[in-house]
């Protein structure tokens, strides 16, 4: 059971003047039950790459599995695909039409072919998740707050219970205290569910602090693959491609002058906070 | 599908025909399009081709770029060719049951075909060699005349322009809205004309949200620019006539010099 993408190629408009090769020579192994970060200047390819998994865009060439089946074969069932690999757009709430909340949800489910019980009862799980309360269920989506309105198209997608969710850029422009909360929920459904989760994000404090893998973009290839101490650890190298490690790593590199010993692995404050208080100790100890 | 609408568009090269002032492409567009709608005989037909020709090549846009633009009107060609040829009277060539083709049918499907595809072509090369903008600008120019009569050309090129400007845009958003519901397994292609109908409202209502949004932010942001019609209005890159464009004018009238001669001198 995993995501499986071989020498992936794709090339926009490829013979004319807008010509661009948006991804090159692509290999990925997505194993099931990870949680992976995907990072990348703006136009790194991250947003064509996703959209490769669930079939919206069709390779130039290259092979892509899920589940050891291929997925451009003869007959294979994109509708199978897409409610298994949930994508989840930048800016989600662009795409709600329906008169309430919960008809909006339902739109999954039901094109699935389910019926109108079960979408029911799948689309109230799926807003439970994201925290809508049901006092809003049959509100117009047009009249709730933009947070709010995010979260409902992320239960839209949610609804279909994928076994795989793909989500890009979930918290942009929204608050701190809302960015958490979404945030918080989706590493809940990752531990809980044992979905797999691909978050494509800039905020390098969100990665380091939710993911357990991380797929470093840069002109269409694959830069870096690793944990978040690997790929952060060579942050000179991720500056180049327009990125950045979080500002903890940046701390514990400037306190490493002044300490040699202490370990600079901490990519979050609370890792941090840790390898100070050992170094520490240890200095007692010692 | 939605990436292979070409009106309106524009496509990035260098070359003389980019280069040329826009009221010189509108005047070329103008003139070449009444003449290939006086097009009698032969020698006509060949002048406005070369003419064609001449542009096409000079403008370094891929011909199949161009002659995608002409997918759309497709039906509207069949149409007419159909008609023409059904529905002409003259010397009969042969008939089966009611249906009777004319040689005088024949030759007239044929000219309107060939005047359609060099309309649409005629503009494509103008559209496709013109920044949206730079068109608008020759336009307010061109009919600059008509605001002693009060008509308001800025407001109207304003206008285009924004709409031109648009198009893109908007369907680059309709990629996107169609994509973020088909991630949800919307199916767009299959059903009976009703469930294809029905199946675009997911993609219909977000956007018109989606248009008038932009165009709220678009209004706000000319309001705080100041922006406030075309009145004192001056231009960051007025147009000024080349020598290129003088060169552009005298060969447009030496081909309507040509033509005119070919129509009633010979």
């Amino acid at each position: 059971m995993s995501i499986k993408i071989e020498h992936v190629n794709y090339i926009y408009s490829p013979d004319n003047a807008f010509r661009k090769q948006a991804l090159k020579d692509v290999s990925l192994e997505i194993k099931d039950g990870e949680f992976i970060g995907l990072i990348g200047h703006t136009g790194s390819g991250k947003s064509t790459l996703i959209q490769h998994l669930n079939g919206l865009v069709r390779a130039t060439d290259g092979k892509i599995y899920y589940n050891g089946e291929n997925i451009y074969q003869e007959g294979y069932s994109m509708t199978k695909l897409r409610s298994h690999v949930g994508l989840v757009f930048q800016y989600p709430e662009h795409q709600l039409f329906e008169m309430t909340v919960l008809k909006d949800v339902c739109f999954g489910p039901k094109n699935l072919g389910l019926d109108e019980a079960v979408c029911q009862e799948r689309a109230k799980k799926a807003l439970s998740i994201v925290g809508i309360k049901e006092k809003d269920y049959e509100k117009s989506p047009f009249e709730l707050s933009g947070g709010q309105k995010r979260r409902v198209a992320i239960a839209g997608v949610l609804a279909m219970e994928p076994e795989v969710l793909i989500l890009d850029e979930p918290t942009a422009g929204l608050d701190p205290k809302g960015r958490n909360d979404i945030l918080d929920q989706i590493a809940k459904l990752h531990k809980e569910m044992g979905i797999t989760v691909i978050l494509v994000s800039h905020s390098m404090e969100d990665v380091a602090k939710y993911v357990d893998r991380i797929i470093a973009m840069n002109r269409g290839s694959v830069y870096m693959d690793g944990t978040p101490a690997e790929v952060f650890e060579r942050y000179t190298e991720l500056e180049k491609i327009g990125l950045a490690a979080p500002q903890v790593t940046y701390f514990m590199h400037g306190l490493q002058e002044y300490f040699p010993d202490i370990s600079v692995k901490a990519t979050t404050v609370e890792e941090a906070k840790k390898a100070i208080c050992d170094y520490f100790r240890e200095g007692a100890d010692r | 599908m939605i990436r292979d609408i070409t009106i309106g568009q524009y496509y990035p090269a260098n070359s003389i025909i980019h280069r040329l002032d826009p009221r010189v492409k509108l005047m070329g567009t103008l003139v070449f399009i009444i003449t290939v709608f006086m097009i009698q005989d032969m020698m006509e037909f060949i002048l406005a081709t070369a003419a064609l020709g001449i542009c096409i090549w000079l403008s370094k846009v891929p011909l199949r770029y161009m002659l995608k633009g002409l997918k759309v009107i497709f039906i509207i060609l069949i149409f007419t060719v159909l008609l023409n040829i059904l529905l002409t009277p003259g010397r009969e060539l042969f008939h089966f049951y009611f249906i009777r083709v004319t040689w005088e049918g024949i030759v007239l499907a044929a000219k309107t075909t060939m005047r359609l595809i060099y309309l649409i072509v005629g503009s494509t090369i103008m559209t496709l060699t013109t920044t949206p903008n730079h068109l608008t600008d020759g336009l307010e120019k061109a009919l600059s005349p008509l605001k002693k009569i009060h008509f308001p050309v800025h407001e109207l090129s304003m206008t285009m322009s924004i709409a031109l400007r648009f198009i893109p845009i908007l369907l680059e958003e309709t990629d996107k809205i169609m994509k973020a519901q088909q991630a949800r397994c919307a199916d767009f292609e299959s059903g009976n004309l009703i469930r294809r109908v029905k199946s675009l409202i997911p993609v219909l209502v977000p956007l018109f949200i989606s248009a008038i949004r932009r165009a709220n932010d678009l209004a706000m942001a000319m309001e705080a620019r100041c922006y406030h019609g075309g009145a004192g209005r001056t231009k960051m890159k007025p147009l000024i006539y080349e020598r290129r464009d003088k060169a552009g004018y005298f060969i447009i009238f030496a081909y309507l010099a040509l033509w005119i001669v070919l129509k009633f001198v010979l």
